[in-house]
């Protein structure tokens, strides 16, 4: 029997990518992306206890262009990650799973992490 | 007829080992940082995180301590849950893949013993001032 040449499932490079799948790939990304965060965290309440010049440090590196755009991309990370988060609570639950209803709620959670990113930023500059 | 042993039945076991554990620790830890992560979020809108003083003001107050103990605990045990699963659907080799689960496992203690030793430290300095 000859197994070498059937199709893969899930075969990523010759499906046409749904929101749902391109959404499900993005929330294990920004889970790991998160995970990275922490330890920026932990480096913002380390270097606040150390004292005002180990502060100073840190706020320069993080406050810098790069640092910012760094941190604007954990913000919006943290934001998918809740918005899908809630969307899988609400699957566990054993409602929203028709394909209409899936989409729709790719559709929000998308458009309000980026709402809520951009809110964020405005509050904080 | 049932192929399972008595003592699989008593343990409830099945061949996984595990079976809902890690998937409700990670929906409840879930749920935790819904309203943690929320808060925080919130909070940070209204700091002047370039200033050292705002910075320690605000951790030091008891409330806000408090609940960035559990916001650094939970983010960290809700972090190790997803990178383990994470780690046990790429890695199949079985030396890297427990190597990988330790490693994770001792960074994810590192960052939360880290976190939660400088905000008991900021919090307990500022009370020795006051």
């Amino acid at each position: 029997m000859r197994q070498t040449d059937r199709p893969l499932s899930p075969h990523l490079s010759v499906y046409r990518w749904p929101v749902t799948m391109a959404l499900s790939i993005l929330h294990r990304a920004t889970g790991l992306a998160n995970a990275v965060g922490l330890f920026v965290l932990a480096a913002w309440l380390t270097q606040a206890a150390s004292g005002p010049e180990a502060y100073e440090c840190l706020v320069g590196l993080l406050g810098s262009v790069p640092g910012l755009m760094i941190l604007a991309g954990f913000s919006f990370s943290f934001f998918y990650h809740l918005c899908n988060g809630v969307r899988h609570l609400v699957w566990d639950s054993g409602r929203g799973f028709e394909k209409h209803q899936a989409n729709a709620s790719a559709w929000i959670a998308i458009v309000v992490a980026v709402l809520l990113t951009v809110l964020f930023w405005g509050a904080i500059l | 007829m049932s192929l399972r042993s008595p003592l699989s039945r008593v343990l409830g076991l099945g061949s996984a080992k595990a079976g809902t554990e890690h998937w409700w620790a990670q929906r409840v830890s879930a749920v935790a940082l819904l309203l943690l992560g929320g808060w925080f979020a919130i909070a940070l809108t209204q700091l002047s995180p370039g200033s050292h003083a705002d910075v320690i003001g605000f951790i030091a107050a008891p409330v806000n301590a408090v609940l960035l103990i559990l916001l650094s605990a939970t983010l960290a045990y809700h972090s190790y849950l997803g990178v383990q699963v994470v780690i046990e659907d790429y890695l199949h080799t079985h030396g890297i893949k427990v190597l990988a689960l330790m490693l994770s496992r001792f960074a994810h203690v590192l960052v939360a013993v880290a976190s939660v030793y400088a905000i008991l430290r900021i919090g307990i300095t500022a009370g020795i001032a006051a």
